[in-house]
């Protein structure tokens, strides 16, 4: 039985889903439909729904069917069982992780069931490419109201009594922000967002940026209006080229449909929005070296005071807010500061976004209130940690923040309680690190990656985290000394004193956490001479196990050292001598006969 | 500086065309103008270099430290195709590394370098953000994830020129 419904066929088009071929599905999905003459099908292209991992994903509305890792070769079946015959396809479900269970809503997995969706309200369900799509879920109605009813002065207090805080990390109160830059003398202004997505393991900005571009175009030309700017930059990240891209389409169709331009909706007011693409420095994230790069300079950050509400883009007052902020701000005016206000706690209002990967069995992007607890995100959205392995840290805030331990799973997620642990709620980066992660390469890592983007301005941060760095990968090479640990922290602490701006200033965090959370691990590399977590190269060893060994040879025949031999059916052996752990006869054994030591 | 190594002459028609959509002396279209450059040049060679500055009347100096202090900027010819790995955390945490190590080895290359038949052009990036899909890498503009040392030699095999198919087109 065929229902009469008209249906819709989503097909995820984010930067996950499109590597994993969603464009060949959905033209096989089109190709199919028209080939059997299914006219109540319309097949809608979305941004991403935030389950990357599962992708690519395909959704049947209205009944809410969710179907993963879909293949080109599915798609027959999809449209012959599903559409045309009203059978859904059950070995295409979504399986519960834990249970095993098919799950065929997208309402019932439990990856969304926890979420709550304020800032991705959209994502994953309007054509971001269409605004037709996005006005009928209810796009640029925040900014009907403000340039009908409101002055810019209200629009200040109501974002100020909703308590909406700056989603970039630091979370200053966006109002306040605002009301600096309203009350700043001159009459050009300018207002920017910050899209400059930099710390690594974060993609909350690009999804929404690719899912409902114009939710931040429509808070864009708010915030303008309520500061008296009258041109707007979105700076993006040039590693993002489809979000550029529909960064783009959707400003073309907003200034079509009068929302950008001059007198907007016959109010008077005027506006234009500019694209800025970086070019590769991760200090642009920094307002003040975003700002030097908007100006067509080298990204150096330079002291504060004075700070952009009084002197910014060409010395003129300027607003910079993160792109999740200004995605927020249309929905608030919509529905009132006391609707969003009731959601989170009582210093932290709204919901926080995370990008939740790392060793992890659902991976993707998370909305939940704010109090929300880590073990909540980790374990009950995010199905805890894959392969019966242990949790061993929780990683939040990028290079900026610090790595918690398990006794701080029940914390709650919110600006202050993160801050007291020892880490920040940064952007939304939140990586879940096993057993089988060491923690002392990871403290390495993040260093590399700052001293790398230092961008040499400053000696504390140039030539501090240098010397970290250097500290850090001799500790994991097996020549760490007595006294290196403090050494670390003592430094740690100076740079933190006495870098110019924050990206020396909390380059030492995955450090300090690191030292102070897991100090024995620190402790087995430099006395011991061992990597807890075999992943330090010149600390353990690999070894073929004799009694799992099948003597198939695989290891013998991909090792580029030739350190393997053995007669065939025989137990193999590794010449230690000659063995450079690249780790390739770990990977092709077939029978875990390879292990570490 | 490295002017001299730019021995083969270099066509400045392109550049002239890209130019008139730039307003003179307007110093804040600087890294537009180089990105634009760049895209059609796939390098920045000093005499594109010297041109802008004269067009934005500004000294080649500033251009050129604008130049070296951002990583997407190069001044040397790279090869046909980029691969770009990622170095984010989840993608660290999955094995990053080493299928940074396995391009490198069977390319010859090291991270920067590019091949001497000028095929792959092989960097390092802070993070792709397909972070679900770690670990990751982009060949052009096309992200590959869910990567294993096993099938690097496929991959590379699949963009090599004798199997055709542009991967810039793909989107």
């Amino acid at each position: 039985m065929r229902s009469n419904d008209k249906r819709t066929v989503i097909i995820c088009h984010g930067t996950g889903c499109v590597s994993l071929e969603s464009p060949d599905i959905r033209e096989a999905i089109e190709k199919e439909i028209e080939k059997l003459g299914l006219d109540d099908v319309e097949v809608k292209l979305t941004g991403c729904h935030g389950f990357c991992q599962r992708g690519p994903i395909v959704v049947v509305e209205p009944e809410g069917i969710f179907y993963s890792q879909v293949k080109v070769e599915d798609v027959t079946e999809i449209v012959h069982s599903h559409l045309q015959n009203n059978k859904p396809v059950e070995h295409l479900f979504y399986r519960d992780p834990v249970t095993d269970e098919p799950i065929p809503h997208y309402q019932d997995i439990t990856f969304y069931k926890k979420q709550q969706r304020i800032i991705l309200r959209n994502c994953g369900h309007i054509n971001p490419e269409d605004i037709d799509d996005c006005l009928a879920a209810g796009g640029y109605q925040g900014l009907k109201k403000t340039l009908a009813e409101m002055a810019p002065k209200q629009v200040i207090e109501e974002i100020t009594r909703s308590g909406l805080r700056g989603r970039g990390g630091a979370g200053f109160p966006t109002g306040r922000k605002w009301e600096f830059c309203y009350n700043a003398p001159g009459t050009e202004k300018y207002i920017v967002c910050n899209a400059d997505e930099g710390d690594p393991g974060a993609f909350m900005d690009r999804s929404i940026l690719e899912a409902d571009p114009h939710s931040l175009i429509e808070g864009l030309v708010i915030a303008g209006y309520a500061i008296g700017a009258n041109e707007g930059y979105i700076y993006v990240r040039a590693e993002y080229p489809l979000a550029v891209n529909r960064i783009r389409i959707a400003l073309k169709q907003a200034e079509e449909r009068g929302f950008l331009g001059q007198n907007i909706l016959g109010s008077g007011f005027s506006f234009k929005v500019n694209v800025m693409e970086g070019a590769g420095a991760f200090v642009c994230g920094e307002e003040t070296g975003l700002m030097a790069s908007i100006e067509g300079r080298s990204g150096r950050p330079r002291p504060r005071p004075p700070y952009p509400a009084i002197s910014g883009l060409w010395g003129k007052p300027t607003t910079i807010n993160n792109v999740k902020t200004l995605a927020s701000v249309s929905i608030i005016i919509t529905k009132g500061a006391e609707w969003y206000s009731s959601v989170g706690t009582e210093k932290s209002k709204g919901t926080a976004v995370f990008a939740l990967t790392g060793n992890i069995a659902n991976c993707g992007l998370v909305e939940v209130a704010m109090g929300t607890t880590l073990r909540e995100i980790i374990y009950e959205i995010g199905g805890g940690i894959p392969g019966g392995r242990a949790f061993k840290a929780v990683q939040t805030g990028g290079p900026s923040g610090g790595c918690l331990p398990s006794s701080f799973l029940d914390y709650p997620v919110d600006y202050e309680s993160l801050a007291a642990a020892g880490s920040i709620m940064g952007s939304g980066g939140m990586v879940v690190m096993d057993e089988d992660t060491c923690m002392v390469d990871v403290a390495r890592y993040f260093l590399d990656f700052t001293q790398k983007e230092s961008c040499g301005k400053c000696v504390p941060c140039r030539l501090g985290t240098k010397r970290m760095l250097e500290i850090l990968t001799r500790i994991t090479e097996g020549e760490g000394r007595e006294g290196d640990v403090d050494l670390l922290a003592d430094m740690a602490e100076t740079i933190k004193d006495s870098s110019l701006c924050a990206l020396g200033q909390t380059a030492p965090n995955p450090v300090l956490t690191t030292i102070k959370f897991f100090r024995d691990e620190y402790e087995a590399h430099i006395k011991d001479k061992r990597c807890p977590a075999h992943v330090c190269r010149s600390l353990f060893l690999y070894q073929i196990d004799p009694e799992a060994c099948k003597g198939c040879g695989l290891c013998m025949k991909n090792c580029p050292q030739e350190a393997i031999s053995g007669e065939r059916r025989q137990p193999h052996e590794i010449n230690q001598d000659l063995c450079i752990r690249c780790g390739l006869c770990f990977d092709v054994c077939k029978f875990g006969a390879v292990v570490k030591v | 500086m490295e002017a001299k190594l730019n021995v083969e002459e270099i066509d400045l028609t392109m550049l002239e065309e890209l130019l008139e959509g730039y307003e003179v002396g307007d110093e804040s279209l600087l890294i537009p103008l180089l990105q634009a450059a760049q895209g059609a040049y796939s390098y920045l060679p000093m005499p594109v270099l010297e041109r802008i500055a004269d067009h934005l009347k500004m000294p080649i100096s500033r251009v050129y430290g604008v130049v070296t202090f951002y990583a997407q900027f190069y001044l040397t010819p790279r090869g046909r195709n980029t691969i770009r790995v990622c170095r984010g955390t989840a993608c660290h945490v999955r094995g990053g590394p080493r299928i940074l190590e396995e391009l490198e080895k069977q390319l010859g290359i090291k991270e920067g370098g590019t091949t001497p038949d000028r095929e792959f052009f092989l960097e390092t990036v802070a993070c792709i953000g397909a972070c679900g899909l770690a670990p990751t890498m982009m060949i052009n503009k096309n992200t590959y994830g869910h990567l294993t040392t096993t099938r690097i030699a496929e991959i590379l095999d699949s963009i090599r020129p004798e199997e055709e198919g542009d991967q810039d087109e793909k989107q």
